[in-house]
C-alpha cells in the first residue's frame, strides 16, 4: 500500500545472518501524518529492520528513501540527517546530566564557544508546549520516571528536527497513564503532520494509536491492513500465525505446597520495582508461569527466590518451614532451591572459567567436591564429564574455557549444574532466550521432566506462548505486584493482556 | 587551642596555604578532566615528577621561566597520550597502565637527570617565579598580603581551575566531555567521538598535572629532588573524590588541605612540635586524605562510566 | 578503531606477541643506550653480565629477587580477586618493624623465636592490607588510594621508630634500628654462599601459593571473584570474605619481605630497607601474569635488570635508573601484547 505524500520507503529489505533470514524482502510505506504500527513478536525481525534503517546493519538487498531521497547504507549519521529520529527501547541518556544537556548534547559544534542554553531554552519550552512533553528541562535524568525519560528521548529527536519517529516497544516499561500520556503527544505530532511507526507487540495499543498495521513473522510480511478494518483477534492470528497451540502437554499433578511467599514486599533497585505484597505458591509437580513484560519486578521476585534479596515485609516459607533470617544463596541452595538465572553470560557462569570449574560452581565447598577446604579435581571433572553426556552439552571437552560455547551449550550445562542436585524447587528465569529451536525444545523438555520428578517450578518469561504453553497455572506480574493464580486454559491471551497492563489489578483492588 | 588560633589569623599562613595549594590544583583538575571523560589517571604522580623535571630542566637550560612551564606541560601531555593510547582505544586496565606510566615517567626524569648532570651531588638551583604583587590589591591589609602577593604560576592556578569550570559546564565541548564519561553510548549516538574526547581529556589533564609537578622546581623549591612529589599525585586522586568532581569543590577541597598541611609546619615549630614527634605531622596530609575518601565515598556523584573502556559495537 | 575479540587465538599470536614485547624492550633499552652515548650491544652485555656473569653477581641477583618474590606473590594474589592492593611497600615495613620488635625481646630459643618473629610479621602485614579492604567492603572507597597513601604514612612511622624509640645509639647518628642479635639472623642455605634462607622460603612461598590457587576452595573462590563477583555471588559465594581472606594472605606475604630482608639481609631496621619493593612487585606479578610460580622466574629477570644495570652503570656511565625504565616499558608492552592476544584490531 503507498500512502499519499509518502515520507519513508522501504522497499524489498532482505538481510541474512548465516542461514538465517532476519528480513525477507520486507517492504514498508510511511505516509505524511501517519502513524504504521509495525507488529510482530520477538524474534520476528523488527529490531533488524530498524538496524538497518539506522545503518547498524548493511543489507543484502533493497533500498531505503526518505523524503524521497534514498539513504546511503551502512551510515548511522544519514537516517539522523534526513529527519528520522528513535527512541530506543532502552534509553541513551546520561542521569548524572540534565535534560537539557541531555538534549543538547551533539547538536552544536565541539568547538562553539557558548551552549546556547537560552535559544535552546525557548525552543525545548515550545516543543514541550506543543506536544504535551511535560517534563523540567532542569532536572537530572537520574531523577525523572521512566516515562519522563521517554519524553526526553522524544524531544531529542524532535530537537533535531526529527519528521518521523520511530518508537520502538514504547510502552513496555510505562504505566497505562503514562501509555495514555504517549498517545496523546502522538496524535499532537501527526496533526502537525509528523509520521510515527510505532514497533510493538501489544494489539490494544496498535488498535488505538495505529492507521495502519504491518505484520512480521518469521522476517517476512505476513500482512498489512487498515486498524479499523481489523479486529485484535485477527491480528493476533497473523502475528502468531495459529501455531499458538504447539505440542500438547499433559497437565502436572500437584502435589504439596513446597515454596511460598505470603505479603511479601522487597526492594527495587536499578529502575526496576521490587515485590510489592506478593502473595504466590509453588506446588510440587507443578510449573507455575510468571507472565508480564519485563521490568515489572520479575528481576526482585528472582532475587529473592535466589537468596540474592531479603524480604522487607511478609513472609517466606520453604516447605512448610519460614526461610531463615539470613536468606543467602547458600541458604537457598542447601534447601533444594535450583536456579536458573535469566543473564546465563554473566550471572550464570565465569566466562574465563572452564566447564569444569563452571559445573561446581554452586557445589564445591562441600564433599564430594571438596574435603576440608581441598578441592578434588578430579571427582569435579567426572561429575563435568557426566553433566556433558548426559545432558548433551556441545564441547571441546570439560578443560575447555566456557566462554567458547554456544549460548544453548553453556545453557545446557547450567541445567545440569542445576538438576543434578535434585532440587525440589526449581526456578527458570528466562530459560530459553535466544536460543535456537532445539535447544528451546531441549530445555522445555527438562523442565517438564523435573516437574514431573515432583519438583515445583517457577518459570519467569516474557514469551506469553511459551508460558501459556508449560503452565499449569499462571500469575502475570506488572509493577512488582503478581496477579491471582489462573489455573491453565481459564484465560484468554487478551484476558492475560489485561493483567499485564496493570488493568485486573485495579479492578481486583 | 590559642595555639593554633594564633596561626590562624595570621596573613602569612594563608598565604603559605595558598602557596601549598597551587601545584595540588592544577594536578586535581587536571585528573577531574580525566576522571570527568571516564579515564583514572594513575599516571599522574609520575607525570607530576616529570613535569617537575622538565620544567626546572629547560629553565636551567636557559629558557625562560614560561616556557619552562610550557616545556613541562608538553611532557605531561607526552605521558599522557601514552596512556590515553593504552587505556582508550585498547582498554587496557587503567589501574595497571596508570602505575606503569607513573613508574615510566619517574624513571625517565632520574634517568634524563642522572644523564644531564652525572657529577652533581647538591641540586643546581635556577631563580624561580618571584611573588607578583598585584597593584592596589596586595596593599590592603591582611588579605593583601594572604592573597595578592603570590607568584604568577599560583594566580593561574585559579584562572586555569576557572576555566576548566567554565568550558565543563558551559560549552559543549565540556558537554561532550562529561557524556563520554557518564554515558559513551549516548554521547556515541549523537556522532560525537568517544576515543578522541576520552584522549583529549587525559592528554590535557596530563599536562595539567606536569604543569602541578613544574610548580614545585619553578615556584616552590628551585631544584629538582627525586622525591619532591611524594604523593602529592595519590592526594590529588583523593581530592578529586572530595570535591565530588567539580571544580571549584576541588579547589576548595585543595585550599582545605594546604591550610592543614600549613598547619601542621607550623605546629611543629610551637610546643607541640616538641612534644609529638614531627613525623605525625608530615602524616597528616595522607590520613587527611584517607578520612577524606571514607566522608565522601558514599555521598559523591561518580562519573558513571569511569574506568568502564568503550568499545564500538560491544553492546 | 576497535578490538574484536578472537575465539580460539593461534599458537603464534599467544606466544609471539609476549616475545615481541620483550623484543621491543630490548630495543628501547639500546635507544636508551645510544642516548647516554654509549654502545647499545655493550651495555646489554654488561646488563647481562653483571646479573649473571659471576657467581658474586648471580647471588647478588638471587638476593636482590627474594623480596621481589615475596612482594610479586603478594600482589599477584591480591589482583587475582581484583583486589588492587598498590600497599606491599607499606605491608613490607609493617613486616620488618614487627621482626626487629620480637627480635629486641627475649623470647628464649632461637629455633622459636625465629618462626615467631615470621609468623608476627605476616599477622602484622594482613592487619595493615586489613584496613583498607574493610574501607572497600564496608564503604565503597577505592582501595587503590587508600594503599597508596598508607605506604607514605608506614614510611613516616618508620622514620619515626628508627630517629626515636628504636634508634641504634651506636649508630654514629644514622637513623637504623639496634641490629638483630647473631643468632636471630636467618642462617646462609649453604655455609660460605651469601645466599640466606629467605631465598628458600620465598620458592616455598610460591609453591604454596601456588597450592592454594589451584587445589583448594578458597583459591578457586578468589579466582572466582576476580573473574565475575556477580556470578560468585550468585553461586553463594560470600564475596567480601574472600576478599578479605585475599588481603590477610597478600598482606602476610608482602610483610615476609620485610622480615626476610631484615632477619636474612640487613640485621636492622631503616627507611631505605626497601628501594620500592612494594611497587617493583607489581611489575613482578604483572609480567607473570600473576602466575604465582611464574613470579619465581619474572622476579629473577627484574632482580637481574636492576643488579645488572647497576654494575654496567659503573663501567659504562649509563645511568642505572635504565633498569627502572625498561621494567615499566617492559610491563606496558606486556599488557598490550596480552591483550592483543585474545582481541584483534579492526580499523573501521
Amino acid at each position: 500500500m503507498t500512502p499519499r505524500n509518502e515520507v519513508l520507503r522501504l522497499d524489498r529489505i532482505t538481510k541474512r545472518f548465516g542461514a538465517l533470514t532476519a528480513n525477507d524482502a520486507i517492504s514498508l510505506s510511511l505516509g505524511e501524518g501517519e502513524v504504521v504500527a509495525l507488529l510482530g513478536e520477538n524474534g520476528a525481525g523488527k529490531t533488524t529492520l530498524m538496524n538497518i534503517l539506522f545503518g547498524e546493519y548493511v543489507a543484502e538487498e533493497g533500498t531505503i528513501t526518505a523524503f524521497g531521497h534514498p539513504l546511503p547504507p551502512g551510515n548511522p549519521r544519514a537516517a539522523l540527517g534526513a529527519g528520522v529520529g528513535m527512541v530506543h527501547q532502552h534509553f541513551t541518556l546520561a542521569d548524572h546530566l540534565s535534560v537539557m544537556e541531555n538534549i543538547l548534547l551533539g547538536t552544536r559544534p565541539l568547538w562553539s564557544l557558548t551552549l546556547g542554553m537560552a535559544a535552546a531554552r525557548a525552543r525545548i519550552g515550545d516543543l514541550v508546549r506543543d506536544f504535551g512533553l511535560a517534563v523540567d528541562p532542569d532536572q537530572r535524568v537520574g531523577q525523572l520516571s521512566v516515562g519522563e525519560r521517554q519524553r526526553v528521548e522524544i524531544l531529542k529527536a524532535l530537537y533535531r528536527d526529527a519528521r518521523i519517529l520511530i518508537l520502538d516497544e514504547p510502552t513496555a516499561v510505562l504505566t497505562p497513564q503514562e501509555a495514555e500520556a504517549l498517545f496523546a503527544t502522538l496524535r499532537k505530532m501527526v496533526a502537525r503532520g509528523l509520521s510515527v511507526i510505532f514497533i510493538s507487540h501489544k494489539l490494544h495499543e496498535v488498535m488505538a494509536i495505529a492507521g495502519r498495521c504491518v505484520v512480521l513473522r518469521h522476517g517476512k510480511v505476513v500482512g498489512e491492513v487498515e486498524t479499523s478494518a481489523t479486529t485484535p483477534g485477527a491480528l493476533a492470528a497473523m502475528m502468531v500465525g495459529g501455531a499458538v497451540t504447539g505440542p500438547t502437554i499433559a497437565p502436572g499433578i500437584a502435589g504439596k505446597a513446597l515454596f511460598r511467599l505470603n505479603r511479601v514486599s522487597t526492594k527495587g533497585g536499578e529502575g526496576a520495582p521490587g515485590l510489592k505484597l506478593a502473595d504466590l505458591t509453588l506446588s510440587a509437580g507443578q510449573i507455575t508461569g510468571i507472565a508480564g513484560v519485563s521490568g515489572n519486578g520479575q528481576a526482585a521476585l528472582s532475587d529473592l527466590i535466589s537468596g540474592l534479596a531479603l524480604p522487607l515485609e511478609g513472609s517466606v516459607e520453604i516447605d512448610g518451614e519460614a526461610a531463615p533470617p539470613r536468606w543467602t544463596p547458600v541458604e537457598a541452595l542447601s534447601r533444594g532451591i535450583g536456579r536458573i538465572p535469566e543473564d546465563r553470560h554473566k550471572v550464570g557462569t565465569i566466562a574465563d572459567f572452564t566447564l569444569t570449574e563452571n559445573a561446581v560452581l554452586e557445589t564445591h565447598g562441600a564433599a564430594p567436591v571438596s574435603r576440608k577446604g581441598w578441592m578434588d579435581w578430579r571427582e569435579a571433572e567426572a561429575r563435568t564429564r557426566a553433566i556433558i553426556a548426559k545432558y548433551d552439552v556441545r564441547c571441546p571437552g570439560p578443560e575447555a574455557r566456557i566462554r567458547l560455547l554456544s549460548g544453548g551449550n553453556m545453557q545446557k550445562l547450567i541445567l545440569g549444574r542445576v538438576l543434578e542436585a535434585a532440587p525440589r524447587v526449581l526456578l527458570a528465569n528466562q530459560p530459553v532466550r535466544g536460543l535456537d529451536i532445539g535447544a528451546v525444545t531441549y530445555v522445555h523438555g527438562q523442565i517438564l521432566a523435573a516437574r514431573d520428578r515432583g519438583a515445583a517450578v517457577l518459570l519467569i518469561s516474557e514469551d506469553l506462548d511459551e508460558v501459556m504453553q508449560l503452565s499449569d497455572v499462571i500469575h502475570v506480574m506488572s509493577h512488582g505486584r503478581l496477579s491471582p493464580p489462573i489455573p491453565r486454559g481459564t484465560a484468554t491471551v487478551a484476558e492475560l493482556g489485561l493483567w499485564m497492563a496493570g488493568e485486573g489489578f485495579t479492578r481486583a483492588a | 587551642m590559642s595555639l593554633i588560633w594564633d596561626i590562624l589569623i595570621s596573613a602569612s599562613f594563608w598565604a603559605a596555604a595558598i602557596r601549598i595549594a597551587s601545584p595540588l590544583i592544577f594536578a586535581t583538575i587536571g585528573e577531574l578532566i580525566c576522571e570527568r571523560a571516564g579515564v583514572l589517571n594513575l599516571g599522574i604522580e609520575g607525570i607530576m615528577v616529570i613535569g617537575a623535571f622538565a620544567g626546572w630542566f629547560a629553565v636551567y637550560l636557559g629558557l625562560p621561566l614560561w616556557l619552562g612551564v610550557g616545556v613541562a606541560f608538553i611532557s605531561g601531555m607526552a605521558f599522557g597520550l601514552l596512556h590515553s593510547l593504552l587505556t582508550v582505544p585498547f582498554g587496557l586496565s587503567q589501574h595497571v597502565v596508570g602505575l606503569g606510566i607513573t613508574m615510566l615517567a619517574t624513571a625517565t626524569a632520574a634517568f634524563t637527570y642522572r644523564l644531564a648532570l652525572p657529577e652533581v651531588t647538591s641540586p643546581p638551583r635556577i631563580e624561580p617565579f618571584q611573588p607578583w604583587n598585584l597593584p592596589g590589591l596586595s596593599d590592603i591589609p591582611f588579605l593583601g598580603e594572604a592573597l595578592f602577593r603570590q607568584t604568577s604560576l599560583t594566580y593561574a592556578a585559579f584562572v586555569v581551575a576557572a576555566l576548566v569550570a567554565l568550558v565543563l559546564y558551559r560549552t559543549p565541548l565540556g558537554l561532550a566531555l562529561r557524556s563520554v564519561g557518564e554515558n559513551p553510548a549516548a554521547a556515541a549516538a549523537q556522532g560525537l567521538s568517544v576515543t578522541g574526547l576520552r584522549m583529549g581529556a587525559v592528554i590535557v589533564g596530563s599536562g595539567l598535572m606536569a604543569v602541578g609537578g613544574a610548580f614545585l622546581t619553578l615556584s616552590a623549591f628551585s631544584s629538582f629532588f627525586f622525591d619532591m612529589v611524594n604523593g602529592r599525585g595519590w592526594i590529588c586522586i583523593a581530592l578529586v573524590v572530595f570535591g565530588a568532581w567539580q571544580p571549584g569543590k576541588a579547589v576548595l577541597g585543595a585550599l582545605l588541605f594546604a591550610a592543614f598541611d600549613a598547619l601542621q609546619v607550623r605546629l611543629q615549630q610551637t610546643p607541640m612540635g616538641a612534644v609529638l614527634p614531627y613525623q605525625l605531622f608530615l602524616a597528616m596530609p595522607y590520613l587527611l586524605s584517607i578520612l577524606a575518601l571514607v566522608v565522601m565515598s558514599r555521598r559523591a556523584e561518580v562519573p558513571q562510566a569511569l574506568m568502564v573502556p568503550y568499545n564500538k559495537g560491544e553492546r | 578503531m576497535r578490538l574484536e575479540p578472537i575465539a580460539n587465538p593461534s599458537a603464534l599470536r599467544l606466544y609471539g606477541l609476549p616475545a615481541l614485547a620483550l623484543a621491543a624492550t630490548v630495543v628501547v633499552a639500546s635507544l636508551l643506550a645510544l642516548i647516554a652515548g654509549a654502545d647499545p650491544f655493550a651495555t646489554l652485555g654488561l646488563i647481562v653480565d653483571g646479573a649473571a656473569g659471576s657467581r658474586f653477581a648471580a647471588l647478588e641477583t638471587l638476593n636482590r629477587a627474594t623480596p621481589l618474590i615475596f612482594t610479586g606473590l603478594a600482589v599477584a594474589v591480591a589482583f587475582r580477586a581484583r583486589l588492587w592492593n598498590i600497599g606491599a611497600e607499606a605491608q613490607l615495613y609493617a613486616g620488618a618493624i614487627v621482626t626487629v620488635l620480637i627480635g629486641m625481646q627475649g623470647l628464649g630459643a632461637p629455633w622459636l623465636q625465629l618462626p615467631v618473629m615470621a609468623l608476627a610479621a605476616i599477622a602484622a602485614g594482613a592487619l595493615v592490607l586489613l584496613g583498607p579492604v574493610v574501607l572497600k567492603t564496608r564503604f565503597g572507597v577505592d582501595e587503590v588510594v587508600t594503599t597508596l597513601l598508607l605506604n607514605f604514612v608506614m614510611l613516616l612511622f618508620v622514620g619515626y621508630l628508627v630517629e626515636g624509640p628504636l634508634k641504634d645509639p651506636a649508630g654514629m647518628g644514622w637513623p637504623k634500628s639496634v641490629p638483630l642479635e647473631k643468632e636471630l639472623r636467618l642462617p646462609r642455605i649453604i655455609e660460605g654462599l651469601r645466599l640466606h634462607w629467605g631465598f628458600a622460603l620465598a620458592l616455598i612461598a610460591a609453591v604454596a601459593v601456588w597450592v592454594v590457587q589451584t587445589r583448594t576452595v578458597l583459591g578457586y573462590q578468589i579466582r572466582a571473584v576476580g573473574q565475575n563477583a556477580g556470578a560468585a555471588r550468585f553461586a553463594g559465594i560470600r564475596v567480601n570474605r574472600v576478599l578479605v581472606q585475599t588481603a590477610l594472605i597478600s598482606g602476610g606475604l608482602a610483610a615476609l619481605a620485610g622480615f626476610s630482608e631484615v632477619a636474612g639481609l640487613k640485621g636492622h631496621l631503616s627507611s631505605d630497607l626497601s628501594p620500592g619493593f612494594g611497587y617493583t612487585g607489581i611489575i613482578v606479578a604483572m609480567l607473570a601474569l600473576l602466575n604465582p610460580l611464574g613470579v619465581v622466574l619474572t622476579a629473577l629477570f627484574v632482580a637481574g635488570i636492576f643488579v645488572g644495570a647497576d654494575s654496567m652503570s659503573r663501567a659504562a656511565g649509563v645511568p642505572t635508573y635504565i633498569a627502572d625504565i625498561l621494567l615499566a616499558v617492559s610491563l606496558l608492552f606486556m599488557v598490550l601484547a596480552i591483550r592483543l592476544t585474545r582481541f584483534r584490531v579492526v580499523w573501521k
